[in-house]
């Protein structure tokens, strides 16, 4: 008889915590982010999930970006969408555009009155997804920007001073040459080539990408990029290709295998990409530096702008379940969680606390170079042309500039031709956008 | 070509039809039709801001020089993929039909591709040519090539080519085997008695009696390369370097969710719609004639 | 051979194993890449025989799945997963299409035509093309994070419909006459002549359909948020492109062979029936 008690006990309790479990409002989370950087998420969505017991966050990783973008459009039309999607940067003009369809993360924290303080976050971070008037549009999550990485054995064998990486654009090419030769099989080579090259050189130096403040002031914008400083960069570099001082790897990501395996000396990309080069040259051999600049066009560098991914918050869900949502936001960019993704996974700290945090904990000390995305970003507040931008189209304006740039690459143009066509080509598809969103 | 002899029933080839004409109302007329509506739409991705703009995303889509461009590199992939994919398969198939010693595990060896998912072949493909840890890419840059698919555009069409053919070469070699075999020996040895040497036997007997199943291959390889190559392409280029790759049934994917006009990628999803179907005529009445003779 | 000649028959060899050694090296170099660790993965150049890691790599994607910690998604669930998308295919595109090519072939209705064309025409055109209104389609009748969902959009093609037409024609009449004449319904003709007939063109779809369901990835992709439904094609071909991060070879390898094994199997094993399916119907 007892037993049978017990048992119907048991049985009560299973069901009620069934049924708890059943309560608890469940909000997806669809996200790129695959191998460490998804144990990453899946650790923090972990913790979020122990530490309350109303809501549950499911986080599915929907393959590549575009990938992930495509399943949440196809999801969103058919009224299946997730209530969080990860977007990537270049992405934030049309998501803006797409008018009942996001929920502007300023709007959802003031409609669920959680607590929400944009003085908290890093300028250039908050910059690139509010508003002109300051409103944030979607949360910061994954953001990192280009720093400069050299190979220390390699400096050594060529005959440089292995702990001091060159300041100025003139001192990499004068290492670039002296890489070489020692027989090095590359000097430099950049990642990301349009983003380091033409956006962020623009921010350095404090030149405008676009105009109306690179585009945050209305979709009237136009590219500027093909400025007297960026044809000499790029035609600087395009004679560099001749003897190797500069390599052309690819876009996007794909020439960081070349610094990887020892090819390249230096390399210009995400720091982001700190992980990956540690695993594969190890502590000692890696350095992480800030970006070079031009003396002559700006005494002193401005600060950098950055790239990666947000988190857009999509319409088409009961009320109370977006109060989850912006409590997990707000958890997502706590200074502890915040703090602990950007030493697990290299991208930059998006609060200033978090920033605190990971240098009082002396992470820095045990990681040196790994500071340096956060100096770039808060060197100076940032202006109008470093806050970032703000391009409709941005995802095939990109491609045309990576056209035009592996033009020069090979041979085909000449440094101000191919950005004179870039910025043309560019310039049709902003008017395209406006034309679709006016 | 028709049955002369048919059974008389009001009903039953109504049901018998009935489950796969459901299924492809449902899952194939109907979306087309939202496509077909979509392609005159100009909208955001997400379908908030909707315009309805007529035949604009036709217009501009010819005006596009990129269209161009891809349906150019559609029509020179495929042809490439066709024509060393049959070549390749049809010098094996004829090999293979005169050994005897071992022709099983020759076999067995050449019919695992048509195994492996696009997708996959794309991935292992890309580990091989890998420009910092390739196997093949590290070979090939001892001998004095630098082979790098992720920088050079030729390079990238070259690579895709190989790992779409290799895809597909067990299913033509099976083919042409089938066909091989089953040509009568008697006309071989005829012709061998009458003192032809063995490529003039293949050249004058053999290879017109392949025809057929030649052009058969010809077009399920041209389709083939069209449509089927699409997870070689993703998992491979992703259409670059500088859109080398961008084969039309990628760029419809590829402007619809990387780029978010789902207008301008319906009008080419319509356009492709076109074109499979025309292909598929031409198919079709080629398959019917020859049952005829 | 019709006479001898020892040196066509060398260079038949010869061209044969440069063939099976050319298609088989990709094979090969995933299998070896698949017994190394991590860092060997990292440096060109990477060795040509297999290592020593066999057993551990294949027993953290078996077990562990491809990331540790809690990461992974257990494989064999992804394996179990596309074994029933690839049965579901098979079996369903069998079944619906054998009958819709017995009705186009054997009788004479209205309509005919139009539902022969209507079936005929979806032979090609893939799912990526119209991926949107397909989602749409599938949300809307509740097949998101379903086998049904899984299955059934992809059974909507002609191949096999048309594959079995063209093997109805070549039927000779005579066995139907024969089967009118002892009064036998048409449903007792299809059971007891025509089915059995078909066994070999049927084993040869079974191959086709059931490679295509296997090898499927976008959709599955898409219409799946829960990884009790992922599959392991899909999971593959997630792996080697992340964002920020280089792939881990040998892991990512060790399960391109796990998701290729099952398919190549299955055209080993059903070679011979493949081959004289494909023949009889097609020629």
């Amino acid at each position: 008889m007892s037993r049978t008690l017990l048992s119907s006990v048991a049985a009560i309790v299973a069901l009620a915590s069934a049924h708890g479990a059943a309560a608890q409002t469940e909000i997806q989370w669809w996200h790129a982010m695959g191998g460490k950087l998804g144990e990453a998420v899946n650790a923090m969505t972990d913790e979020f999930n122990k530490s309350q017991s109303e809501y549950k966050v499911v986080p599915v990783f929907k393959g590549t970006y575009t990938e992930t973008l495509t399943a949440a459009v196809a999801a969103f039309r058919a009224k299946q969408g997730p209530h969080i999607v990860q977007v990537f940067e270049v992405g934030t003009a049309n998501m803006m555009a797409a008018k009942g369809a996001v929920y502007p993360v300023y709007q959802l924290m003031a409609d669920t009155k959680e607590p929400f303080d944009p003085k908290a976050f890093l300028g250039p971070v908050y910059g690139y997804y509010s508003t002109t008037d300051g409103k944030l549009l979607s949360m910061p999550f994954n953001s990192s920007t280009p720093v400069f990485y050299w190979n220390k054995e390699m400096f050594q064998k060529a005959g440089l001073d292995p702990n001091t990486p060159p300041k100025t654009w003139k001192e990499v090419g004068d290492a670039a040459a002296k890489l070489v030769a020692s027989g090095a099989k590359c000097g430099l080579t950049s990642a990301w080539q349009t983003w380091v090259l033409l956006e962020n050189y623009g921010a350095w130096h404090n030149l405008p990408f676009a105009t109306l403040q690179n585009g945050f002031g209305g979709l009237g914008t136009e590219l500027k990029f093909n400025d007297e400083p960026r044809i000499k960069l790029i035609s600087m570099l395009a004679d560099w290709t001749k003897d190797k001082r500069f390599v052309y790897g690819g876009r996007e990501d794909k020439p960081t295998p070349l610094m990887a395996s020892g090819d390249c000396g230096m390399e210009l990309t995400s720091s982001g990409s700190a992980s990956t080069l540690l695993a594969s040259l190890g502590p000692d051999k890696l350095g992480i530096g800030m970006m070079p600049y031009s003396p002559e066009v700006r005494a002193e560098p401005q600060n950098s702008i950055i790239g990666g991914a947000t988190l857009w918050v999509l319409q088409g869900h009961p009320k109370e379940e977006y109060k989850g949502v912006a409590k997990f936001l707000n958890f997502v960019s706590s200074p502890e969680v915040a703090a602990k993704w950007h030493q697990t996974t290299g991208y930059v700290p998006i609060t200033f606390a978090a920033a605190k945090l990971t240098e009082e904990s002396g992470f820095y000390k045990k990681n040196p170079g790994r500071d340096v995305a956060v100096k770039e970003l808060t060197l100076n507040p940032p202006t109008e042309n470093s806050k970032g931008l703000r391009l409709g189209n941005f995802v095939q304006i990109r491609d045309a500039e990576d056209e035009e740039l592996e033009a020069v690459w090979t041979g085909k143009k000449d440094a101000k031709t191919a950005l004179d066509d870039a910025v043309k080509r560019g310039n049709e598809l902003l008017r395209k956008f406006e034309a679709a969103n006016k | 070509m028709e049955k002369r002899v048919t059974f008389n029933e009001r009903w039953l080839p109504y049901l018998l039809v009935a489950p796969q004409i459901v299924v492809t109302l449902v899952f194939f007329f109907w979306p087309s039709a939202q496509m077909i509506w979509q392609s005159t739409l100009l909208e955001d991705a997400f379908g908030g801001n909707t315009k309805f703009v007529g035949f604009d995303n036709f217009v501009s889509l010819f005006n596009d020089s990129a269209y161009f461009a891809s349906a150019r590199l559609t029509i020179t992939f495929s042809f490439l993929v066709a024509a060393i994919g049959l070549a390749v398969s049809l010098l094996l198939a004829v090999m293979a039909d005169r050994v005897i010693r071992g022709a099983t595990i020759y076999k067995t060896f050449l019919v695992w591709p048509y195994a492996v998912a696009p997708a996959v072949a794309g991935v292992l493909w890309g580990f091989l040519f890998n420009p910092s840890v390739g196997t093949v890419a590290w070979l090939l840059h001892n001998v004095g090539i630098d082979f790098n698919y992720v920088t050079n555009g030729n390079q990238a069409l070259l690579l895709i080519v190989i790992a779409a053919v290799w895809n597909q070469v067990s299913y033509n070699f099976l083919f042409f085997l089938a066909g091989l075999q089953s040509i009568p020996r008697s006309l071989i040895e005829a012709a061998a008695i009458d003192g032809a040497g063995p490529s003039r036997r293949f050249w004058d007997i053999i290879f017109p009696l392949l025809s057929p199943t030649g052009f058969f291959l010809l077009v399920v390889n041209i389709i083939y390369a069209f449509f089927g190559t699409f997870g070689v392409v993703d998992a491979l280029t992703k259409g670059g370097p500088a859109k080398a790759t961008e084969i039309l049934v990628f760029k419809v994917y590829n402007d619809g969710f990387r780029g978010q006009d789902l207008g301008g990628s319906s009008a080419q999803s319509v356009i492709l719609m076109v074109v499979v179907i025309l292909l598929t005529i031409v198919q079709f009445r080629f398959i019917e004639r020859r049952v005829h003779y | 051979m019709v006479e001898n000649r020892p040196f066509l028959t060398v260079l038949s060899h010869l061209v044969m194993i440069l063939g099976v050694v050319i298609v088989a090296f990709p094979v090969w170099m995933t299998f070896v890449a698949s017994t190394h660790d991590q860092a060997t993965m990292l440096r060109a150049p990477i060795p040509l025989l297999p290592g020593t890691h066999l057993i551990e790599n294949y027993r953290q994607v078996l077990t562990a799945g491809y990331n540790q910690g809690n990461g992974g998604i257990p494989i064999l669930t992804t394996l179990m997963n596309s074994l029933i998308m690839a049965l579901g295919v098979a079996i369903g595109k069998i079944a619906i299409s054998i009958i819709a090519a017995f009705a186009v072939v054997y009788f004479r209705f209205p309509l005919r035509m139009v539902f022969f064309w209507a079936i005929f025409v979806t032979l090609m055109l893939p799912v990526e093309v119209r991926i949107v209104p397909t989602y749409g389609v599938v949300a809307a009748l509740g097949m998101l994070n379903s086998y049904a969902g899984l299955i059934i959009p992809i059974i909507a093609s002609a191949t096999a419909t048309f594959l079995f037409r063209q093997f109805f024609l070549s039927v000779p009449d005579e066995l139907t006459e024969a089967s009118r004449v002892d009064g036998a319904s048409p449903m007792r003709f299809f059971w007891d002549i025509l089915l059995p007939m078909s066994r070999t063109s049927i084993a040869a779809l079974f191959v086709i359909q059931f490679i295509y369901g296997w090898n499927q990835y976008l959709w599955p992709l898409l219409i799946t948020t829960k990884e009790s439904f992922y599959t392991i094609v899909m999971n593959v071909s997630r792996q080697a492109n992340v964002a920020d991060a280089a792939p881990q070879w040998n892991l990512l390898m060790a399960m391109a062979m796990l998701a290729m094994l099952p398919p190549v199997l299955v055209v080993i094993f059903m070679q011979r029936q493949f081959v004289r399916g494909l023949v009889e119907t097609e020629k």
